[in-house]
């Protein structure tokens, strides 16, 4: 009992000169009783089981079983689809983080002086991150029909929300002397900013949005799912056909994919630094 | 002293074969990669179903949204931080052997290069797929996302971690070493304290990423608002789907928030 009672209010510590130190009450011990009940109802609000784990959990490796090995003579139609997921994914790139330019000058404290557009551009270069890009590329889907098209609109806008984001908060942290300096001489604010500012942050720009390039490879595998185009839409149909075999090499294609992909971006990003 | 301002000038140096370059790089892969996309068209009900989404978020059904029962709003919500609340909890402890075996200052190094593989072979398959898969385990349900959850997290904790003990101070371990330490203790009292708060800010960065994921996974069945949301939007009943978006949105506002103001008094320690 004295124990557990010095685990919430430690003891006294009696120094040298006699003075009594009452230490500070941990935080920990409140932390974890807290964590504890979230985890137990969030436990039974989701009827989670170990017994059902236990149970069934052989038919995950029987799945994963069955994609090995993958079938090699349905590479040559996995091509089609893999291009397409890239190029999906790559304009959305390319286009999202030009339109992220102008978004994230008007949304930097330091350039734009106008508080209530400041306000209303950063709110809704929120609401763009708050949905989720699923959702973005089903409304898309619902607005330019099915296809890769709808699939590219979602993520050129799920990249200008955090391209955006990245920049106008690399942005303010910029040296502002230059574009005073400029602003002095008579420039004008989008001169100065082209020429004291783009400077500063073009090596992070661009490596940002590299690395948003390489997420939204991964992210165009799953926009298929809504009908987005890509190689979801074979993948999700492959999966409902238990045609295990082509599924593993659908997903062996795009993981040698994916690693080509990012070990170009870090060798690139490397170089920018 | 006097700075002729034309010399100076002509000192600049010539970019523009760099930058014409560019340009044109960057040009030819737009080309490349729209040849492929054919572009439909507007649909005809495109524009009003657009429409109908901004009135539905506008005038968002009340019945829906302030309703207590099993199938309204608040409680899918509530389900929804429950199914990314254990995911990330799974996942966030799965990860941890995983990025001890990937760091290479740990282990040797083939061993580490072994892990990085598995790690990204995990990572490379999509959400919906894992869902899939575990919905044959567990059934559909909130089940299956926890599950989900949990797996789709390992790649980018794994990530992080790795950084984190890859930034490992040796110094301290070996000083602990020297004023006599048992192993538990350089663990108590070495290493612990190093990794603690960078492991649990990863945790909660991953919470507000999973809380995102966690409403995807509804529409392969596995719980949470995702399916009334698509179900909604199937058929056309646009007050539903606004009075969903509003939940999901503040939702995911003040749990952004909340992270960045414990992960910023994490930092500060």
């Amino acid at each position: 009992m004295d124990t557990l009672k010095n685990l919430i209010i430690p003891k006294k510590i009696i120094l040298n000169n006699g003075k009594e130190i009452q230490p500070p009450i941990p935080k920990l011990p409140f932390i974890l009783v807290g964590l504890i009940v979230i985890v137990i109802a969030s436990a039974e609000l989701t009827d989670f089981s170990f017994e059902k784990i236990i149970k069934n959990g052989h038919q995950f490796t029987a799945i994963l079983s069955a994609m090995i090995p993958p079938n090699w003579g349905y590479a040559k139609e996995v091509i089609k689809p893999l291009k397409e997921t890239i190029q999906m994914s790559l304009l959305g790139s390319i286009v999202g983080s030009i339109l992220a330019v102008p978004f994230a000058i008007l949304a930097s404290v330091n350039i734009n002086h106008n508080k209530p557009l400041l306000l209303i551009i950063r709110f809704l270069l929120s609401l763009v991150r708050t949905l989720p890009t699923l959702i973005i590329a089903l409304i898309a889907t619902f607005i330019f029909d099915l296809g890769p098209f709808a699939g590219t609109i979602a993520i050129a806008i799920f990249t200008l929300g955090i391209v955006a984001k990245m920049i106008y908060e690399k942005i303010e942290t910029v040296d502002m002397g230059p574009f005073e300096a400029l602003e002095a001489l008579g420039a004008t604010k989008l001169k100065a900013f082209l020429s004291a500012i783009i400077p500063q942050i073009l090596p992070s720009y661009l490596s940002n949005c590299l690395y948003c390039f390489e997420v939204n490879v991964r992210y165009a595998a799953i926009l298929g799912y809504v009908g987005a185009g890509g190689i979801g839409l074979i993948l999700n149909e492959k999966i409902g056909w238990r045609e295990y075999d082509k599924v593993g090499m659908m997903l062996f294609m795009l993981f040698v994919t994916v690693v080509i992909i990012e070990y170009l971006s870090k060798y690139i990003r490397g170089k920018l630094r | 002293m006097k700075v002729e301002v034309k010399k100076q000038l002509e000192k600049e140096p010539k970019l523009w074969i760099v930058k014409l370059l560019s340009t044109l790089f960057v040009l030819s892969l737009i080309i490349w990669t729209s040849n492929s996309l054919e572009y439909h068209g507007i649909q005809e009900s495109g524009v009003s179903i657009a429409k109908n989404i901004l009135v539905g978020i506008v005038s968002p059904s009340t019945d829906l949204l302030i309703n207590f029962k099993i199938n309204g709003v608040p409680y899918l919500l509530l389900q929804t931080i429950a199914i990314a609340i254990l995911g990330t909890i799974i996942g966030s402890i799965i990860s941890v052997p995983f990025a001890f075996m990937c760091s290479a200052n740990v282990v040797p190094k083939w061993i580490s290069t072994l892990g990085t593989i598995i790690v990204a072979a995990i990572r490379t398959i999509p959400s919906f797929v894992y869902g899939l898969m575990f919905i044959r385990v567990t059934g559909p349900g909130a089940f299956a996302g926890v599950l989900t959850i949990g797996v789709v997290s390992i790649g980018m904790i794994t990530k992080l971690y790795i950084e984190a003990i890859e930034d490992l101070d040796k110094n301290i371990i070996e000083s602990l070493d020297v004023a006599g330490c048992t192993l538990v203790q350089k663990v108590r009292y070495g290493i612990l304290p190093q990794l603690s708060t960078n492991f649990v800010s990863t945790a909660i960065y991953r919470f507000e990423i999973n809380l995102k994921d966690a409403t995807v996974l509804g529409l392969v069945g596995a719980g949470g608002i995702g399916a009334p949301l698509i179900f909604a939007m199937n058929s056309y009943r646009w007050k539903e789907v606004g009075a969903i978006l509003i939940g999901l949105i503040i939702l995911v506002i003040v749990v952004e928030y909340c992270s960045t103001r414990i992960r910023a008094k994490l930092a500060r320690g």
